[in-house]
């Protein structure tokens, strides 16, 4: 049981994290963060940077679709804007990284606004199916502008490097993506701490009473496209940085779908949501394929019938998950904290 | 019965209608004796004020959709500081005209002046920053946000932080924050006894309490015309009369106007200034409380004809010829 938690100032009420315990964990996990690529073998690296890439642009789809309401199918091409940004840079200009992952992101912002103009007047699925036009268009874009995208071969680029650094490996870029991914989640957290994550929200519930009470909806509407599509914008870099080539199929449909499911999984209009369905979304697939690794000793056909069983195991989880837990992922994770700051009571 | 500072004397309740007025110049107080049973009960009543200058002014307000006219020739005026009730059945178009204030429809025709100044063309954000606040008739409070940031939404036309200081939570985005929650905490959770759920989610509360959150959430507009839709509808007893307390306070101690659509007669006789009576679109009348009761085209709207003649030969008109 939490008790003797009252506070003597707003400041203190409004803090992020409100009791020493939370501190104490959250400092723990960051040393865990700290130390993993230390102790990970290659493989366990590569599923780190690749979860730190997830949740960036998860945490960026879930502010648009998750807070704000508003559903796109566009991530993968804003996505594929950062990435192309940081090819290019990167090719032409030799722009350390920060740089060239800030324009990625400016640039899938400037995009994001461009495609979220119709939201003013298209809501839930007819907005789903303008963001894909977007979408195929961007695809469309990056594999026939050849000067600039290299076209259906694309383009590859140089490891990021800062000051002389070059980030060539797995552990290096482990420390580009998982410190920007921690604080791109913070950043996000504080958005919602003030009156533009609120005018989000309100977006989201009640459209047109937000209007009678003052918030311009076009305005955060496309602030919210702008933010959603900055992520995606900077996770895109970062890939293109992870795997130093990108091409139109890099960034696929299915990966808009892919972030899609990992915000709905994770739990919508949360943001600890987005950062387990993320994990989940990335991991389940790996966990499966182990799984299978594991049994061939017992069964040698295993191989055989798992590889085609795998995406329908995965299918099914994510309708369970639906099923048994709507707000997804981030409401098992809140029980479990009910249970502990309760403890020894029930409820 | 809670006497508040500020407010001189008042008792809600329904079923007694003032009496006698004794109209001071300045303060306006009005004397009432109750006519009911209860007539050991005397009242003093914050009474009929302003007059002179209307803070909203409508002038033949026509709104229709298609060929249903919601409003047709719309025209009265809402004193300053003043407690303006808009009464009417069912469908005669109070909703409508309150979202014509808020910018929500657009009129065919008319005009709405507030502080003289015609808002015709001003978007609603616009509107909710020159300081007209509402309350909706189906609570229409942000189920996904707590009490306390619903209320804080209300801030938002008055707060500046923009993107960057939001994502940065540092210097003026906080402070910011900060001087809202304190400015809500003191004058508004404080006023509305609601300090008990600031924590809770709306979604958990009961409808009387809802009414009450959004009641704040206009509060936090810093509202110079409050429009209140319907804020007593659905409640008991004791959630009316401590309703009706709220508004007489936040009139007297936030001077503000209050303009408001309500169907509780007691409660609309009781509290309000000045009254105007629509019916089908159009102005029946307007004035005083004791004046509308008792204005036969009132009654006629509310309680329908008692002509019976009239009645058959609107229903068979063919008899008559025959």
């Amino acid at each position: 049981m939490r008790i003797g938690d009252a506070k003597q100032t707003y400041e203190a009420d409004e803090a992020i994290w409100t009791s020493p315990t939370q501190k104490f964990w959250f400092a723990l996990f960051l040393l865990a963060l700290l130390v993993f690529p230390l102790m990970a073998n290659a493989y366990l690296l590569y599923l780190g940077c690749l979860v730190g890439i997830a949740v960036i642009s998860t945490t960026g789809l879930n502010i648009l679709t998750g807070f704000t309401g508003l559903i796109s199918l566009g991530q993968a091409g804003f996505m594929g804007v950062g990435g192309y940004t940081v090819a290019w840079f990167s090719l032409n200009t030799g722009l350390p990284f920060p740089v060239t992952l800030l324009l990625a992101g400016l640039l899938a912002a400037a995009v994001g606004i461009l495609v979220g103009l119709p939201s003013l007047r298209v809501k839930g699925l007819y907005l789903a199916i303008a963001t894909l036009a977007a979408s195929v268009f961007l695809h469309f874009i990056f594999a026939e502008w050849e000067s600039v995208t290299g076209g259906m071969g694309g383009l590859s680029l140089e490891p990021a490097h800062l000051f002389g650094v070059t980030f060539q490996s797995d552990f290096r870029m482990y420390f580009i993506i998982v410190p920007l991914a921690v604080l791109m989640v913070f950043a996000a957290r504080n958005v919602f701490r003030t009156r533009i994550g609120r005018a989000f929200i309100a977006i989201r519930d009640r459209d047109i009473s937000a209007e009678i009470l003052g918030i311009d909806l076009l305005r955060y509407k496309l602030m919210s496209f702008a933010l959603s599509s900055f992520y995606a914008g900077v996770a895109g870099g970062l890939f293109a940085y992870f795997y130093r080539v990108v091409t139109p199929e890099s960034f696929p449909l299915s990966m808009s779908i892919f972030y899609l499911a990992a915000v709905i999984v994770g739990g919508m209009g949360n943001l600890l949501g987005g950062i387990l369905g993320a994990a989940f979304m990335t991991l389940i697939p790996e966990i499966l394929k182990l799984l299978t690794a594991a049994l061939t000793p017992f069964y040698p056909n295993a191989p055989v019938f798992m590889s085609p069983m795998l995406e329908i195991i995965f299918g099914a989880l994510i309708v369970g998950f639906l099923i048994f837990e709507p707000h997804g992922l981030a409401e098992i994770w809140h029980r479990i904290r009910r249970f502990f700051s309760l403890w020894p009571f029930r409820n | 019965m809670v006497f508040m500072a500020g407010l001189d004397y008042f008792v809600c309740g329904s079923g007694h209608w003032p009496d006698v007025y004794d109209n001071n110049n300045n303060h306006n107080l009005l004397v009432c004796e109750a006519k009911t049973e209860r007539s050991w009960l005397c009242f003093l009543v914050p009474g009929v004020r302003g007059g002179i200058l209307s803070i909203l002014e409508i002038s033949n307000l026509s709104l229709s959709f298609g060929g249903v006219k919601a409003l047709q020739d719309v025209s009265f005026r809402v004193p300053e500081n003043t407690i303006t009730t808009v009464i009417g059945p069912n469908g005669a178009g109070k909703t409508s005209l309150f979202n014509c204030i808020s910018g929500f429809y657009k009129p065919q025709q008319g005009t709405i002046r507030y502080q003289g100044e015609v808002l015709a063309g001003v978007k609603p954000p616009a509107r909710a920053a020159m300081g007209l606040a509402r309350t909706f008739q189906n609570i229409a409070l942000f189920r996904g946000m707590t009490v306390l940031d619903n209320i804080k939404l209300g801030a938002h036309v008055h707060m500046k932080s923009g993107l960057l200081s939001s994502l940065a939570y540092f210097g003026a985005a906080r402070r910011e924050e900060m001087a809202v929650r304190r400015e809500v905490e003191r004058h508004i959770i404080d006023f509305l006894e609601i300090d008990h759920i600031r924590r809770q989610p709306v979604a958990s509360l009961s409808y009387g309490l809802q009414k009450r959150v959004e009641l704040a959430r206009a509060l936090a507009m810093r509202p110079k015309v409050l429009m209140l839709d319907e804020p007593v509808a659905g409640m008991n007893r004791e959630e009316k009369e401590d309703m009706a307390r709220f508004i007489l306070d936040i009139r007297e101690e936030w001077d503000v106007t209050v303009l408001m659509v309500e169907h509780d007669m007691g409660m609309v006789m009781d509290i309000s200034d000045h009254i105007a009576v629509l019916n089908f679109g159009q102005v029946i009348t307007e004035g005083l409380p004791a004046d509308v009761q008792n204005n036969p085209e009132v009654i006629k709207a509310y309680l329908g004809n008692s002509d019976m003649d009239s009645l058959r030969k609107k229903l068979n008109p063919q008899r008559e010829v025959a």
